[in-house]
């Protein structure tokens, strides 16, 4: 804390207390406009001249696949990167933000999709958090009231002297956002708020939002789901691979349809060769699941899901719509609370990894570096996690080193994971490097059935169609595939047959590819239009 | 922002940490371990000197206190014993990042565990020896394992913080002896129980005289080849095992090991009560070794020393033999010294340099010269 910038930092009463006198007419004055703004980072070109113009007092959507560069525009704006190029103007003026104390100082504040909060400590407690007043004496009543009347003027109630703990999620983000507003914040940025609030959470703070706006203040709120976004948003940007596709388009004037279209886009696949299959037998079979996610909600409700050998199903869906749960759920990671899941005619003990991998189930995870590997341990410890327990690798109760170093360099070798040596720890290695090993080592168990959750995330183009040629090699020697994918392009070039999830549940499967379709039933879109029989989708629902 | 502006003017350097990406060469790790130490006897003689003391002269002392002949070195050896028992145990179980401070309370329970075979008696007098010494050792680590076990069933059942509950058992099991040895087996109103039979004693160097005449007088006793061959079962545990395998893929990343289908709970039980079951031999070893009774202060904090034993040893097996001897000496010459104050001091900064050194072996520190900005 720099003692030198005390006062100015910010002006507590004007806020509180002060006059509105923010403008009211719309259009005339941009709050923001972002101009040509570029961001590039190490082999990606993150944010592509983007153009972004948020009027006074509107709430502006930025809507976009993970990795469009939402929030990697959002961070240049909030101070916490720099343009490589084009220019920020808040209200008209150039801003230069350096850091995202520049950026409140200015009026910009953005809310976080992880709060960061002091579980111990009081809402007042943590609004002060960080600030320059109080000095000495907390006088912590007085700034209760302060916090009181903020909270009562936009209608974002919450008791000041509450414990953190003690609120529930939706609380919990009132409390980030009181905390912009305090510090003065006239354009608040909301990165993906609705993803952790239950639904009656979001429909308060859709209201919250509204009276904001009606206070002047102006809001862009961060999304991939399309209802929300027409259900709460004046106007909308949508973003695909860093560049914009539509700029500030009225929501009134748009459909969901449209807005689909522009954040999925239409291009060319490249694909790979791929032999007509011969689906076998079934080999996972889940019946009608329930299970919750790690807040306790339900995430999976109701859920079907077939997969036959030598197939590969692709699970089409916006993230947070219980992929990750349905994929921890069939290796045995997290417990269902109601249905079954059979692999191979066998009813899957629940919630039992062991017993997943005595089944012949392989697990591309999700997160790699924190599920599919031990970053301290060395390669060969990462490559016998799921064949130490037998010959060559285990010799009665002791682990054979000689031969799991024999075993492991091979595959290192086998599957080109380019590291100094065995004994490397696995948090040296890149992340395409790493992702092999953990492909490698989930494929040389020979697995009936191979759950691959995101497995070309983060990879370059040359690492992703070498996963894709190991996945199609598996499909060809019998394996049964379900592959979890945000990427459409990967799903309509490897899957056999594509499944939607939506909200824990499947809502269709195509065996062609048309992402109109995908893209509606991803976004919850398909179950609201009349079912008129449109081909080649089928409904799963039967 | 003015005023950083301002200091940075005054200083124009500035301390630029890195985090190490590239895997540190194989002799850094020990050569820091050594630069700590010295490191911190260079600070506590600094503070010796600051107390009026000389600190070369004490240092001096020390090392001829626990190293200048055979009859003080086996001295240190004894100390050595239960240091090397108990850093085992703490080692075993640090690596799977399970924080048992319990090892003082483990090793109590282990000799109250060893005292009831003579002092019930279960069994009588005349046994022989080796079955004696056998049944002693078995109670001993039985009973420290199950002091291991409570807090590692209630870490992988409830969840409970293992640091309260196994620093807790420490109370419990110092007042459980105390009962026993102020009330029930007390000698004459003092508190120890009568001396055991010599059966019950572990053969000492000193018994073998009249074969090996250079053994005279020397007191380390067989304890501390229960120590040795328990550091290497623990390596061989660690690096060679099946379970080995599990307990470090635990401790590395615990989300990974559930992926692996290893059992986490069942690995908590475990390795605690083998932590636990390693400081409970430590003080059967105690008792039947050194001072061949139950009494009261049978441990200067051997348990809590234990825990600095396995840091500084980076949890490697046979590095705990060598640190452990090291931290004897300390405690055999500090004695000669002061009864307290220096030797806990040194042996207290001793474990702040070596956490402290960790940082270098995580990441580059540079000094860099300040850029002034535009």
């Amino acid at each position: 804390m720099c003692p030198g910038t005390i006062s100015g930092t910010l002006d507590v009463s004007r806020i509180v207390f002060g006059e509105t006198g923010m403008s009211q007419s719309v259009g005339k004055e941009y709050a923001i406009e972002m101009q040509g703004v570029v961001k590039q980072f190490p082999g990606v070109l993150a944010v592509d001249h983007v153009d972004l113009q948020l009027r006074q007092g509107e709430i502006h959507a930025l809507l976009g696949e993970n990795g469009a560069g939402k929030s990697t525009l959002m961070n240049l704006l909030a101070g916490l990167y720099r343009p490589e190029h084009g220019t920020i103007s808040i209200k008209g003026d150039p801003a230069h933000l350096r850091s995202p104390r520049d950026a409140i100082k200015r009026g910009i504040g953005m809310v976080h999709q992880h709060f960061m909060l002091v579980p111990s400590q009081t809402v007042t407690e943590n609004i002060l958090l960080g600030l320059d007043e109080p000095r000495f004496l907390m006088r912590l009543s007085e700034y209760d009231q302060r916090v009181a009347k903020l909270s009562e003027r936009f209608g974002l109630i919450v008791d000041p002297k509450a414990k953190i703990w003690q609120l529930s999620v939706g609380e919990q983000q009132r409390v980030e956002i009181l905390k912009m507003l305090y510090r003065g914040a006239d354009v608040l940025i909301m990165d993906e708020p609705t993803a952790v609030l239950a639904p009656q959470e979001i429909e308060e703070l859709f209201r919250t939002l509204r009276s904001m706006t009606r206070e002047g203040k102006s809001i862009i709120f961060i999304s991939h789901k399309l209802r929300e976004v027409m259900q709460v948003a004046d106007r909308v940007t949508v973003l695909r691979k860093g560049q914009v596709t539509a700029a500030g388009l009225d929501v009134a004037s748009t459909s969901t349809d449209e807005l689909a279209r522009l954040m999925v886009g239409r291009q060319v696949l490249f694909r790979i060769e791929k032999t007509p299959h011969q689906p076998g037998k079934v080999v996972l079979n889940i019946e009608n699941i329930h299970a919750d996610n790690d807040k306790g909600l339900e995430a999976l409700s109701g859920l079907s899901l077939q997969v036959r050998e030598g197939e590969i199903v692709g699970l089409a869906g916006i993230a947070g719509n219980g992929q990750t749960e349905l994929a921890e759920a069939i290796t045995g990671l997290r417990c269902i609370t109601a249905g079954r899941i059979v692999v191979q005619d066998e009813d899957m003990e629940n919630g039992c990894t062991l017993t997943a991998i005595r089944q012949g189930i392989a697990h591309i995870p999700e997160d790699r570096a924190a599920v599919g590997s031990a970053p301290n341990l060395n390669l060969t410890d990462n490559l016998i996690m799921k064949n130490y327990r037998h010959e060559p690798v285990a010799r009665g109760w002791t682990i054979n080193q000689t031969a799991a170093n024999t075993w492991a360099s091979g595959i290192k070798q086998e599957y080109d994971i380019i590291a100094p040596s065995i004994e490397t720890p696995a948090r040296l290695l890149s992340g395409g490097n790493l992702q092999r090993l953990i492909l490698a080592r989930e494929i040389t168990a020979q697995p009936q059935l191979l759950v691959a959750a995101q497995p070309t995330r983060g990879l370059d183009v040359g690492a992703i169609e070498g996963v894709h040629r190991l996945l199609l090699a598996q499909r060809d020697a019998g394996a049964a595939i379900l592959l979890i994918s945000e990427e459409l392009d990967e799903l309509f070039a490897l899957s056999d047959r594509v499944a939607v999830i939506y909200e824990g549940h499947i809502v269709g499967e195509l065996e062609q590819e048309d992402r109109e379709t995908v893209g509606l039933m991803m976004t919850g879109q398909w179950q609201q239009e009349p079912r008129e029989p449109r081909e080649p989708a089928r409904s799963t629902a039967a | 922002m003015t005023s950083i502006a301002n200091r940075s003017m005054r200083f124009p350097y500035r301390i630029e940490v890195i985090p190490r990406l590239e895997k540190v060469p194989r002799w850094m790790p020990p050569l820091v371990s050594l630069g700590a130490v010295v490191t911190a006897l260079v600070i506590g003689g600094i503070i010796l000197a600051a107390v009026g003391g000389n600190p070369f002269a004490t240092y001096a002392h020390i090392a001829r206190a626990s190293f200048g002949g055979l009859g003080v070195f086996s001295d240190t050896l004894v100390k050595a014993t239960p240091l090397l028992l108990v850093g085992l145990a703490c080692s075993i179980a640090f690596r799977m990042r399970l924080w048992n401070i319990g090892a003082e309370g483990q090793f109590m329970i282990g000799a109250f565990g060893a005292s009831i075979v003579v002092l019930i008696p279960l069994l009588p007098e005349t046994t022989p020896r080796p079955i004696m010494l056998l049944v002693m050792a078995i109670f001993g680590m039985a009973a420290g394992a199950l002091w291991g076990l409570v807090p590692g069933l209630l870490k992988a059942k409830l969840n409970v913080n293992e640091i309260i509950t196994t620093l807790m058992m420490n109370y419990i099991a110092v007042s459980w002896n105390y009962f026993f040895i102020f009330a029930v087996w007390s000698e004459g109103g003092f508190e120890m129980s009568k001396v055991f039979p010599k059966t019950a004693w572990l053969p000492r160097l000193s018994e073998y005289a009249s074969q090996v005449p250079i053994f005279r007088g020397l007191t380390t006793h067989l304890g501390l080849v229960f120590g040795l061959v328990a550091a290497a079962v623990v390596w061989l545990i660690m690096y060679r095992s099946k379970w080995g395998y599990e307990i470090r893929l635990i401790g590395d990343n615990a989300r990974a090991a559930e992926y692996a289908g290893i059992p986490i709970v069942r690995n908590t039980v475990l390795v605690m009560m083998l932590s636990g079951g390693l400081a409970g031999l430590a003080g059967m070893s105690e008792i039947s070794g050194v001072v061949h009774r139950l009494q009261g202060n049978i441990s200067p904090g051997y348990g809590f020393t234990g825990i600095i034993v396995a840091w500084l040893a980076k949890l490697n097996p046979f590095a705990v033999i060598l640190v452990s001897i090291l931290f004897g000496s300390l405690i055999l010459a500090g004695r000669e010294i002061q009864p307290s104050g220096i030797p806990k001091l040194i042996q207290g900064i001793i474990l702040f340099t070596i956490i402290a050194s960790d940082v270098l072996l995580r990441y580059r520190i540079r000094i860099v010269r300040v850029q002034e900005e535009a």
